[in-house]
């Protein structure tokens, strides 16, 4: 209490005080003068191992959760599961000869290797932004497990964003459907390109919005979307989901629409990062 | 010294709570506010400069981690808790329904001055659909969770308060 006496300063100028050191704060990152990665950093440093200890506390529970699940209910899952691998056995035989056509044609066509061949980190989500206003999340890689900025992010064979800060032991993801997001895309089967962006206001129905299809036939419901080769900081050929709704706009020239995206963005826990950033592909 | 000791550790233990545990306790994609809650709590129980302080150090906390803007969060966290300081000597009381309202309202304020600041100058106009989706239910979600969260951080305060006015050297106060 004695260490305040000497310095008492009214709580009217300390708000004003702090105002303008945060403002100018905003302002000089916002110009990039100054750069807060080695706060960053410092933070993530204090943060990163609670984070971790949380979640696995959190998996450690929901493991044990699982492991008192009725037998019965275990056995007949077994014997469901069986049923599949059966079934899956005998469409994998089909596929992998499907795969080797595809691989003949591809060669043909001297396409790009597809993503499936690049190399991949994976990661643990393990924390998400604090507020309800954007989608982004921290996973417990970083630049010590050779991940960088503008990284592309996948998982369950899908795309779910893009790495936006690097730290050495964590790195910052942004997902697709935050509302910052826009991702340049085509259709599979005829190419046309249109632009994906995540919208708040569709982030609670998990659905995409994808604008400015620029279609000449009409664009079909359950089309495949996957990431275009014009994009700048996504590979190309990524997976982004299905056409689920679309609509011709007032000028007959472009399609508006919405995707289901082929990843559950309300249970992402773990993801893979791709090792290969989309600029250097061309070198 | 003991007081900043334990309210550096309270957002510490807050900012984790509400990035880890309380994103995946969300409903409908709505999760509660948490830091907030102890901003605008500490705001009314202590005064104008330590809600400013709290509120500046949670802010902070979000800036590190994932604003864009340096600077933003903690600005707006630290208005919210000088805010809910100007109520102090008004309200103060062992009384939930106080702190419980003006949570909500500081979460309201909080909510539209981030949907002005963030979207609306991105031209984002809809915004019947972002109160009805977003903000409204983080308010209602945020109330509901000070009823507890209020009454554990009012105890917290009060064991504060006694430790100070002893003013004696006794085991750490933890939480």
């Amino acid at each position: 209490m004695n260490k305040k006496k000497k310095f008492q300063m009214k709580s009217k100028h300390l708000l004003v005080l702090m105002t303008f050191l945060c403002i100018s704060a905003i302002l000089l990152t916002f110009t990039q003068v100054v750069s807060v990665s080695p706060l960053r950093e410092a933070a993530s440093r204090v943060i990163v191992p609670f984070q971790n200890g949380i979640n696995q506390v959190g998996s450690w529970m929901s493991g044990k959760l699982e492991a008192f699940q009725d037998m019965e209910q275990l056995a007949a899952k077994n014997q469901e599961l069986e049923d599949k691998v059966a079934q899956l056995t005998e469409e994998n035989t089909r596929l992998s000869q499907n795969q080797n056509e595809l691989e003949r044609l591809q060669e043909l066509y001297q396409l790009d290797q597809s993503y499936s061949e690049y190399d991949k980190v994976a990661a643990q989500v393990i924390s998400k932004d604090p507020g309800n206003w954007y989608d982004t999340f921290v996973i417990n890689k970083g630049s010590a497990d050779g991940i960088q900025k503008d990284m592309n992010v996948i998982s369950g064979g899908g795309l779910v964003g893009l790495v936006v800060e690097v730290e050495t032991h964590c790195a910052t993801v942004r997902s697709i459907i935050d509302d910052s997001s826009s991702v340049s895309a085509m259709t599979v089967s005829t190419s046309d390109t249109c632009v994906v962006s995540g919208d708040l206001r569709l982030m609670t129905e998990g659905k995409l919005a994808f604008a400015q299809m620029s279609a000449e036939n009409t664009v079909a419901v359950g089309e495949q979307i996957v990431t275009s080769n014009i994009s700048d900081k996504y590979l190309r050929g990524i997976l982004i989901g299905y056409i689920s709704e679309a609509t011709e706009d007032s000028n007959h020239l472009t399609y508006t629409g919405y995707i289901t995206p082929a990843v559950d963005f309300a249970h992402i826990q773990e993801v893979l990062v791709i090792k290969q950033l989309k600029q250097t592909e061309g070198e | 010294m003991r007081r900043k000791i334990v309210l550096a550790v309270l957002i510490l233990v807050t900012f984790l709570l509400q990035t880890t545990v309380f994103q995946f306790l969300s409903i409908a994609s709505v999760a509660p506010n948490l830091l907030l809650v102890l901003t605008s709590s500490f705001g009314l129980m202590r005064g104008k400069k330590e809600g400013l302080w709290v509120g500046f150090f949670c802010g902070l906390a979000i800036d590190l981690f994932y604003g864009n803007l340096f600077g933003f969060y903690a600005l707006l966290y630290m208005y919210m808790g000088y805010m809910s300081g100007l109520f102090c000597k008004v309200f103060y009381d062992e009384d939930i329904k106080v702190p419980m309202v003006l949570i909500a309202a500081s979460d309201l304020v909080y909510s539209l001055l981030v949907y002005v600041l963030q979207f609306l100058l991105r031209v984002r106009l809809d915004f019947y659909s972002y109160l009805k989706h977003i903000i409204l239910p983080e308010m209602v979600y945020t109330m509901i969770l000070s009823l507890i969260v209020y009454r554990l951080l009012f105890k917290i305060n009060q064991k504060l308060t006694e430790y100070e006015m002893e003013g004696q050297q006794s085991p750490w106060l933890r939480r």
